[in-house]
Formats: C-alpha cells, structure tokens, sequence
C-alpha cells in the first residue's frame, strides 16, 4: 500500500498526457473541418471538439471507456458487437494452448532431468528457440491447418501451446535442478527411487520455478493467440477487433480491444500470481 | 517407404550415439556437448525430410528441409532486401532508439524515490501486456514504411529494459555505496564508476528480453500493413499464396537473425560483466577469477 500513492500520481500524470495529446493530435482534423466550412475557431470550441469525433486521431481516455462499456453491456453477450463474445473467443484458445503448452513443456522437463542424452540434446535447443522470432509462424500454422480442415479453436491454441511451452520448459527443468546435493543425497539414503524423488522432492521444490515461468507463459499464450487471430481474415476475437479496426479506421474500436486484451492479460496473471501465493503460503516458502 | 524406414533407422542410430555420448568420457571436452545438440538438430532435419518425402505430404502442407533450402538460395536478393527493411531499418533502429530512451528514463527517475515506486509497477505490469496491440495504432500515425514498425519496436522494448535498469541501478550494495560516500564522491561520480557497473548484469538481462522482442515487433506490425518489402509482408503475402517453402526460408532468416542479434548481445555482455559470478566459469577452468589473482 506504501505505492499506492506513487502510482496513482503516475496514473494521473498519464491521463493528463493523454487528454493533452488527444486535443494535440486530434485538432488539426477539427481546423481542417472549420477551415472548408468557412468559420473561424476558437480554443474554447476545439478542445471540446477533439475529444467527440467518430474517427479521432487519438481517442480520450473517456471515449474508449465509453466504447469498452458499450462494448460489455451495449448488447447481449453473445452478439458479435459485444467484447465478451469477443474476449471469450481469445480467452479460450489462449487457455486451451496454455494447458498444452504448460502440460507439455512440464512433461518434456521431466524428461529432461532423468534423461541425460535428452537434456544435452534438447535443452540447447530449447534455449536457443527463446530467441526465435516464433510468432512469425503463426500466419502459417493457421493457414496450413485451415487446409488440413481443422479450424476454429484449435490452430490459435497450437499458437498459445508453443509460445507458453518454452518458458515452462526452461523454467521448470531449473526448478527440479534446485534440490541441492545433500538433499538428493538424504532420500538415496532414505532407499528412493527416482519416482519417489520426484513426487516428494524435485517437484515440491520446483514449485516457485513453476509459477514464475506460468506468469510469463500466460502472458506470450495471450500474445499468442491475438496474434492467430489476424489471418484469418477477422472473424472473431480480440485480434480480429483489432485488425478491422484497422481496416476501418475506427480508431476507438482498436482502443477498446487493446485495453479489453490488457484487461485479460492482466486478470490472467493475476489469477496465477493470486494461485501462486496461495498454494506457497500453504507450503510454508511464501516469504 | 525406404525415405521412412531410411529416416527411422538414422534417428535410430543418432539417439544411440548420443545416448553413448552423453554417457562417455569425452563429455569434458567442448567440442562433445556441441556434438551432441549438433547431431540431434540434424536428425531432426533427416527425420523431416524422410517423413515428408516417404509419406508423399504435399509441399502446401509441409514442405522438405531441401526445397527451403533451395528456396533460400534461389531468392537471395528478395530476402535481403526483407531482412534490411524489417531488420536494420525496422527492428534495430526501434531497438537502439527504445533501449536508449528506457535507460534515459531509469537514470533519469534514479534521484526520486517516489517516481520509482510509481513508474515500477506500472512498467512491470505493461511487460506482461499484449504491446503487439498498438500495431495497428502505430501503423495508422505512422504510415506503412519502417517508422511504423521502429515505433512499435521502441514501445514493446521500452518496459523490459526500464524495469531491468532501475532494478540495476539499485544493485550495488550499501557497503560499496559508503565507500564512495567516504572518497566524497558525488551523485555522477557514485553513478558512474560504482551504480552503473553494478548495473549491468541486469541491464543486459532486460537487452536481451529486449533483442527477441524487437525483431517479433517488426515482423507482426507489417502484418497490419507495409510496403511491398519486409520479412512480416512476405510471409503473409507467400502464406496466402500457399509458396511455403518461401515462408520456411523467411522464418529460417529471421530464427538466424533472431539468435545472432542474441548472441551478440551476450558477447558484449560477457566482455562488459566479466566480474560477476554468472560470466566466471566460462572462461576455463585453468584461469584464476580476477579476486583471486593479485
């Protein structure tokens, strides 16, 4: 709570900022309109002018909560105006490919950490592929699984499933290698075997490693899955949102899906970090 | 058949190795752990090309490991011309201007106390957001050419590294900071020959997060618009006219791009942080650590 004043005042000054851009950006449009009119304007008149044009440059802050609560509760949920309906399209697919994703790359770390060929074959790979430019793919997998006839859901979720995998992987393999030595050494002598090791010590203790690389997952699986939404031509989600907001300059209608993806991401991690204290106060590591 | 079977028994064969390799004595030499992810990156290729070629996939679909590379090779020019439009002039150029204004800003914030318990969880919290979103906002200020796609790049890399470098400068140790206060050095001098050092390791941390970002942020804005040049525009451009090998050589050109950008930041990182821990080690066995020596 010792932040809360520092970033609120920040907030402000932010929205300050933006209120001052908005009427910078937004007044040569309202200049132009007045000039082909014929009539002279003056500040008073184009400051409120810039913060309600349809196609604004910049749209105020208050014009994209306007929009984003038309959006919520203009129309039932299920419309395709409405971004629930929209937001729950991203959603899905960024938590279908989160679960696969995290499940797999947990899998492929439980490999690696019994597997010495494994670790040395693959984990430099798996490190290497973090530098990747990987959602230059996405246009392709979409597009490929479209003529394999799998449509829908499923190619955005691959998407999300291989962007979150990675950071689990590197993660977790870490947090299984955290149990040091003595350790590892006090159940040999305890008679476990490598099952048992890992039920009872390596993943108890990979534990934080876990949460802090879902964090990261849950994050690139939303990037993920926006970004699958835009070959396909804007049918649904927050991705398509934004690409026809694009095609129609409807600048206010981007906002709002930007802000509404930012809201999601941030519930998202949330949700993981809420989980993440929760399940480490239990095990008595929350500090 | 025989591509399947033939492909089957060399991955085979090339897991034994490797398994008899890991296992093996020779593992203390360098040139072993390099052979090991060597021989597995190309069976993954043999395995590729075998499955694709023996179950007759249609290069729509999946297109072998050969005709991207010759792909690669037939379009040279093309792909040059992509990568300096959406690499030199779009992601490095968005990266130096967005790396240098974030640690502007965290040197900047350094003497407020009150800003930085402001700006920090603000910028951590904007790291985990979907940036790649202003895309098209940028894109519309900003016209379909590069400086749309820098823009994009300097906003998607600012945070990582603004985060990084105030975490840094906080880094040298209150010990270390009352030696300075004892030589009576000032503000810029503390800040010059001890905080920003110490800071280092982490601001290459946030480089780093920063050199992956820069090249996806070029490459997903020109899929809101660009010029008929650019690795994003190609890729959209040859997906919709189902030419997969071209995509698979544009994305092998950005993977090289992408891991050499890295490993050229972790190079000068290494010739920068060479006193901290996690750079020691590297430099062989054979050779006294610098606290050491003396």
């Amino acid at each position: 709570m010792r932040n809360l004043r520092p970033v609120l005042t920040v907030l402000g000054v932010i929205f300050v900022l933006w209120y001052a851009a908005a009427v910078w950006l937004n007044a040569p449009w309202v200049r132009d309109q007045a000039g082909r009119a014929g009539q002279a304007v003056s500040l008073a008149e184009i400051v409120p002018a810039t913060m309600a044009q349809e196609r604004p440059v910049l749209p105020a802050p208050h014009q994209v909560a306007a929009e984003m609560w038309k959006g919520f509760t203009g129309q039932p949920v299920t419309s395709k105006r409405s971004l629930v309906y929209h937001g729950w399209v991203t959603l899905s697919a960024t938590l279908l490919g989160f679960g696969i994703g995290a499940g797999m790359g947990i899998l492929l770390a439980i490999g690696i950490v019994h597997n010495r060929a494994m670790d040395l074959s693959v984990m430099p790979w798996a490190i290497a592929s973090q530098t990747i430019p990987i959602l230059a793919i996405a246009p392709m997998i979409i597009v490929v699984l479209n003529s394999l006839g799998v449509t829908g859901l499923l190619p955005k979720a691959i998407i999300s499933a291989y962007l979150s995998f990675f950071p689990v992987v590197v993660g977790m393999v870490k947090g299984l290698r955290s149990p040091d030595a003595m350790q590892l050494d006090l159940l040999r002598t305890y008679g476990a075997g490598p099952g048992q090791t890992l039920w009872k010590l390596r993943l108890p203790a990979s534990v934080p490693y876990l949460f802090a690389s879902l964090k990261v997952a849950v994050a690139a699986s939303l990037v993920g899955a926006i970004v699958g939404e835009l070959p396909t031509g804007a049918v649904a989600g927050l991705g398509a949102r934004l690409l026809s907001g694009s095609y129609y300059g409807q600048t206010v209608q981007i906002w709002a899906a930007l802000f509404t993806a930012a809201l999601l991401a941030a519930a998202l991690v949330g949700l993981i970090g809420g989980a993440e204290r929760l399940t480490l106060r239990r095990m008595g590591l929350w500090r | 058949m025989i591509w399947v079977l033939g492909s089957m028994l060399f991955w085979a064969a090339a897991w034994a190795l490797n398994i008899r390799l890991a296992a093996s004595r020779l593992m203390r030499h360098r040139a072993a752990r390099l052979a090991v992810p060597a021989i597995f990156g190309v069976t993954i290729l043999v395995l590729w090309e075998g499955l694709v070629r023996g179950l007759g996939v249609p290069p729509v679909i999946l297109p072998p490991p050969t005709a991207i590379a010759a792909a690669l090779a037939g379009n040279a020019s093309l792909l040059w011309a992509d990568f300096v439009q959406t690499f030199v002039r779009g992601a490095l150029a968005g990266y130096a201007i967005g790396c240098s204004a974030a640690f502007a800003t965290a040197v900047l914030i350094d003497r407020s106390p009150f800003l930085q318990r402001g700006l920090l969880p603000i910028g951590g919290f904007m790291a985990a957001l979907p940036i790649v979103g202003i895309a098209p906002i940028l894109v519309m200020w900003f016209g379909f050419d590069w400086p749309s796609k820098a823009a994009v790049v300097v906003v998607m890399v600012f945070f990582p590294v603004l985060v990084n470098t105030v975490a840094g400068l906080a880094a040298a140790d209150p010990m270390q900071r009352d030696l300075m206060a004892t030589w009576s050095a000032g503000y810029w001098q503390a800040l010059w020959h001890l905080r920003l050092p110490a800071a280092m390791p982490f601001v290459f941390n946030g480089l780093k997060i920063a050199s992956t970002l820069a090249l996806i942020g070029a490459i997903v804005a020109e899929f809101f618009g660009s010029p008929t040049v650019g690795m994003g525009f190609r890729i959209s451009t040859e997906v919709g006219r189902l030419a997969l090998d071209m995509v698979w050589a544009e994305i092998a050109v950005a993977a090289v791009a992408g891991s050499a950008f890295y490993g050229l930041i972790a190079l000068i990182e290494r010739r920068v942080t060479f006193w901290h821990p996690s750079q020691q080690g590297r430099y062989g066995a054979g050779r006294r650590s610098p606290q050491q020596g003396g």
